[in-house]
């Protein structure tokens, strides 16, 4: 029996790595399955098309957090197999705020273009998610491992920007509420968090 | 070659959703039956990714039907039953839209005490039955717009304000209306707590210039689709003001006192920048969150319903309200 358990228990951490990704496909993608299909049911509520926007922005903010917060926990616990699905975390946050923007633009505004692009300029609070996307997006294309081969020492300067997106969606949840500040602050908070852990790492950009 | 299509927002209220359904009015009665439908979707739109655990109490605030002048045959598309009763802004219970048929079913309203008061010669109070019985009740189909740029077509019953505050008498220092919302956090769990309430300050406030109170489009709305209103869209008596943005519509109402300085209202004390004492619908003053250039309105379909369409300068009652404001730069006064 003891023979027994300690097997169960060394298959479990060999493959603890596929299990966390695994355990991410599901609760990323399900959901988002689910929300579609309800939505384009009309199963959503009196507006599917707020219920989507709001479930996808939410869905990439939380996952980009997730993501911040793999690096510090595996410091602080010496798990270092963590690290090996932090990609995956980021990637999801990025499929989210794909949905996010392309439902924006099809279900919101219906491809009228002229007021999409007029939003964005006139909306601070777009504005800023625009920001965010743009740099996601760079992340999102650039994570390939050959191209992060390829990309040497710029790979890293470039994902740096990450700590710029999560502050501008974090800025960009804040101004896009229109009272009650509750939940962005608290957001905003746990933002402001996760970047102070990494001090020293801002510290030394500035010293040199 | 260029090829003219009509922009979404360009197609007239007809053609947005082919829903013949929602144009019968004997079938959509026949199909309301005593709940109507709302329950109904109630529980389907709590159906989110994220609700696997909820499991809500299947109280129901109880409703009864009116009998009433029903209104002509109009073109509009209503927005369905189930829409109108599970997408609400009445934060008293809960900032989310579908907050208020959650958390007010168990509201009672009865009970209730509306007083006409201020500067009148004959003030008055209703007590609840009085509500339904004091004046002759009619249906008017009306589009509500909300500042957030979604709109709806509402079948509402009951009376003109004008008939209200005449009863009371009204002497010359009468020159606004000030009402106020029910305040009490014991069954209103959004003045309970700041967080729940987003920060309004209650209980919630709203005013009109007399002349707009004494418009016979300005209708205290005690019913909606053949009974009595739900307690998430106002319940016992709510006002209805179809050329302004919804928030002006202030819901269970306690108090409508005739005063003579222009009274606080509660968005304008949250956002003064934001929100203005008018807040006429008009399609060129953008709310700095919202372009007010178009809407969405919400009938039946998911998400691809085609739903975008433009904006009518006072929410397209011009033709009886636009004299009111004709001296006024409504840029400033928005
Ligand atoms: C690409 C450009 C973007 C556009 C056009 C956009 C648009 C919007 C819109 C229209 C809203 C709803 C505001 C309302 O309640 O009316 C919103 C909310 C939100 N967005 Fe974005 N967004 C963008 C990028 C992002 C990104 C990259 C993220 C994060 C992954 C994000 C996260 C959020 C969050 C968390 C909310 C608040 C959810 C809510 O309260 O409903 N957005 N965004």
């Amino acid at each position: 029996m003891v023979a027994n358990k300690t097997t169960l228990k060394s298959v479990f951490l060999e493959n603890r790595v596929l299990l966390l990704k695994i355990t991410i496909h599901l609760m990323s993608l399900l959901p988002l399955v689910a929300l579609y299909l309800l939505a384009f049911d009309d199963q959503l509520g009196a507006d599917p098309v707020k219920e989507v926007i709001h479930f996808t922005g939410m869905g990439g903010f939380n996952l980009l957090l997730l993501s911040l917060l793999i690096m510090p926990l595996a410091k602080k616990y010496r798990q270092a197999y963590l690290l090996q699905v932090r990609r995956l975390l980021g990637l999801y946050s990025f499929t989210y705020a794909v949905c996010h923007l392309l439902s924006f633009l099809a279900f919101e505004v219906q491809f009228d273009l002229t007021l999409f692009f007029n939003e964005i300029i006139d909306r601070p609070y777009i504005t800023v998610g625009v920001g965010a996307f743009i740099i996601l997006l760079s992340l999102a294309f650039t994570s390939l491992n050959s191209l992060k081969r390829s990309m040497g020492k710029s790979w890293q300067k470039l994902h740096n920007w990450v700590y710029l997106a999560v502050l501008l969606i974090a800025l960009h949840y804040f101004w896009s509420v229109k009272s009650g500040l509750f939940d962005p602050g608290m957001y905003a908070v746990i933002t402001v968090f996760l970047l102070s852990l990494r001090r020293e790492k801002f510290k030394r950009w500035f010293k040199k | 070659m260029l090829i003219k299509t009509k922009k979404n927002y360009q197609l007239s209220e007809n053609e947005v959703t082919a829903e013949p359904v929602y144009h019968d009015r004997r079938q959509v009665l026949k199909k309301m039956g005593y709940l109507g439908a709302g329950t109904l979707l109630a529980q389907s739109a709590s159906a989110n990714p994220l609700d696997f655990f909820s499991n809500k109490p299947d109280k129901v605030f109880a409703q009864r039907a009116l009998s009433f002048q029903p209104a002509g045959e109009s073109s509009q598309i209503w927005t369905p039953e189930a829409k109108v009763t599970t997408h609400n802004n009445f934060y008293e219970f809960g900032t989310n839209k579908s907050d208020p048929v959650e958390n007010a079913q168990g509201f009672n309203v009865n009970p209730w005490q509306l007083s006409i008061s201020g500067e009148v010669d004959k003030p008055y109070t209703l007590g609840y039955d009085d509500l339904f019985t004091r004046f002759d009740l009619e249906e008017r189909i009306y589009r509500l717009r909300c500042v957030e740029a979604w709109s709806m077509v509402i079948p509402w019953i009951g009376f003109s304000l004008a008939e209200v505050i005449k009863k009371a008498a009204p002497n010359s220092r009468a020159k606004y209306v000030a009402f106020e919302t029910l305040y009490d956090p014991k069954q209103m769990p959004g003045q309970a707590s700041r967080r729940l309430g987003g920060g309004v300050q209650y209980p919630y406030v709203e005013g009109l210039r007399i002349d707009e109170a004494m418009n016979p489009l300005t209708l205290l709305s005690v019913g909606l689709y053949g009974k009595t209103l739900p307690a998430q869209n106002g319940a016992p008596i709510r006002l209805v003001v179809p050329w302004k943005y919804g928030f002006k519509s202030i819901k269970s109402i306690v108090s409508i006192k005739l005063v003579e300085k222009k009274p606080p209202t509660s968005w304008n004390i949250l956002a003064a920048n934001e929100y203005g004492f008018y807040a006429n619908v008009n399609p060129e003053v953008d709310h700095p969150r919202w372009s007010q250039a178009s809407e969405r309105r919400i009938t039946s379909g998911g998400l691809f319903a085609r739903n975008r369409i433009a904006t009518l300068p006072f929410n397209g009652y011009g033709e009886d309200v636009a004299d009111m404001y004709k001296n006024m730069d409504l840029k400033v006064n928005y």
